[in-house]
């Protein structure tokens, strides 16, 4: 007598909510919040990725700057590089420096060429010498301290932080990420939010039918089920046309963020998860609204006889 | 089974009154007790209050005092999770038939098997051969909009019937049809009671109640009176 639900049964609806105008909009109002949670969650993603690879590499290094004594004799030469090396030995003493090294002249010559000119010109200038310290991440030692270490033992040096400027650009990168959140959220809600009140409405045009539903011995989770079914179709046709505008758009951002590979900002990349957690967006979408249509009709039928 | 539907009444109204909002007790102190398998007509002039005892009958309603026992379940203030069970074993007929009306004449007659989990199989056997009986084998797939009203009643009546309910509570089921069928519809419940269904149905047909010989409930002006077939 008694047969169980299957999926024909699921989809089956004795209700003419598949006709239900009350319904049209949702799937291209649930289209639109899974583009923008596509676009807000591969953001958020990506963000993290580079936040953490900033991190890494600051959070060990710093440099050294130290002023060289002014001239172009061989003694002014001298009195530099034994200032840098001073310099070296101390940070090379302390505990928590992994290593430090003085960065080749011929490097910084290099560097600085395409802004000064000729070699020549670029030896006889008073460019400070640089320093690459390596610290250990784990117990990072007091920058100030190091620094009325660095300055008694040579006059004038000083410490350039990544970190000071970094961080700053890692805050407004968390900010970013916040606000990535911020607009998920939104979307759920806004999602869900829609979802009550289009179920509402539909409660409200087929009061008629519920009550013959009822009077034949219906249960409220009997008719809840074919608003929720109805609710799931709509989520996922909604969800897979959101998707499906999502999809070429991130596409042509990575390719566009190609362009930037080498810089400090590093070429967008979208992992395999990512695309995988993507994919997940139209079946989560239709879950929502379908337990939301589940929930929102078993609380307006219990108004009901 | 026998046994079990000679444990209790099926219906049993306790002074019940009913009232819509603050107006005044359109049923008043209504006592009333129907055996299984017991047939009655419900009788009454418009406004007596007939369709209200009905929905009482038919749980579409609570009663605003008394109290009303169902199967033996006191359903007067019985949580609603309960309600579906006790449906379930009640047939309807209303008298504005409350078809589907997106739903096929078939589709609507399926709909108590739906609701109580029978399978497809089983609805395609039973429900044909039902339509086919109350003379509406050539509509199966019609909707109810292009249903005459006579062919509407059928379709209520054979939704109400096919669960083969211990309560049928029939709205005027005559009403709408032509002598000939009123008479095959007639045998139709009169077989359902053999079979041993208690039977409620209201109707204004004079007629039909005094060649039918079965007792009536009357009401006048919200007070129910039992009348034996003699007396009527």
């Amino acid at each position: 007598m008694m047969a169980g639900i299957g999926l024909k049964g699921l989809f089956r609806s004795d209700l003419p909510v598949a006709r239900d105008s009350s319904g049209g909009f949702l799937p291209w109002l649930i289209a639109l919040m899974v583009f923008f949670a596509a676009m807000a969650t591969t953001g958020s993603v990506g963000l993290t990725d580079m936040i953490a690879r900033w991190n890494r590499d600051v959070a060990g290094t710093l440099t050294v700057q130290i002023p060289p004594v002014i001239g172009t004799t061989a003694k002014a030469k001298e009195e530099t590089a034994a200032r840098v090396e001073r310099a070296v030995r101390l940070l090379q003493s302390l505990p928590n420096v992994v290593s430090a090294s003085e960065i080749p002249a011929d490097k910084l010559a290099a560097l600085l060429e395409p802004w000064l000119g000729s070699r020549e010109l670029i030896d006889e200038l008073p460019t400070p010498r640089l320093i690459d310290v390596t610290l250990n991440p784990q117990a990072r030692p007091s920058l100030e301290e190091l620094q009325t270490r660095l300055k008694d033992a040579v006059e004038g040096a000083t410490i350039d932080d990544h970190q000071v400027w970094m961080s700053k650009l890692i805050s407004l990168a968390e900010g970013l990420q916040k606000l990535a959140w911020g607009v998920i959220a939104l979307v759920s809600f806004t999602t869900t939010t829609t979802v009550i009140y289009a179920t509402r409405t539909a409660l409200a045009v087929h009061r008629p039918h519920i009550e013959v539903l009822h009077f034949v011995g219906a249960t409220d989770s009997y008719i809840a089920r074919q608003f929720a079914s109805r609710g799931l179709a709509l989520g996922l046709l909604g969800g897979l046309g959101g998707l499906l505008g999502a999809v070429p758009t991130l596409w042509a951002i990575v390719r566009l963020s190609e362009g930037l590979q080498g810089g400090l900002i590093p070429a967008i990349t979208i992992a395999p998860l990512t695309w995988a957690l993507l994919g997940s967006f139209p079946v989560i979408a239709g879950l929502i609204a379908m337990i939301t249509a589940h929930i929102t009709v078993r609380r307006q039928l219990s108004g009901m006889l | 089974m026998q046994q079990e539907q000679f444990e209790y009444d099926t219906v049993r109204f306790k002074s019940v009154g009913l009232r819509y909002g603050n107006g005044p007790e359109i049923l008043q102190d209504i006592s009333l007790t129907l055996t299984p398998g017991s047939f009655h007509f419900l009788t009454g002039p418009s406004g007596a209050g007939k369709t209200s005892l009905l929905s009482l009958l038919y749980l579409a309603r609570r009663p605003s005092r008394g109290s009303v026992e169902l199967f033996g379940q006191d359903v007067t203030s019985a949580p609603r999770h309960r309600l579906p069970a006790i449906r379930r074993r009640l047939g309807v007929v209303f008298q504005d038939f409350r078809l589907l009306d997106h739903l096929s004449a078939l589709d609507n007659v399926a709909l108590p098997l739906r609701v109580a989990g029978a399978s497809e199989a089983e609805i395609q056997r039973h429900v044909p051969e039902l339509l086919s009986w109350v003379g509406l084998a050539s509509h199966m797939q019609a909707k109810p909009s292009v249903l005459s009203g006579g062919q509407k009643q059928r379709v209520a009546i054979a939704r109400a019937v096919i669960t083969r309910p211990d309560l049928l509570v029939a709205d005027e089921p005559t009403g709408n049809v032509d002598d000939r069928t009123a008479i095959r519809l007639m045998h139709l419940f009169r077989e359902m009671n053999r079979l041993g269904t208690t039977i409620v149905i209201a109707t204004h047909n004079e007629q039909l109640v005094r060649q039918m010989r079965h007792p009536r409930l009357h009401l006048e002006g919200g007070r129910l009176s039992i009348l034996q077939p003699e007396e009527g």
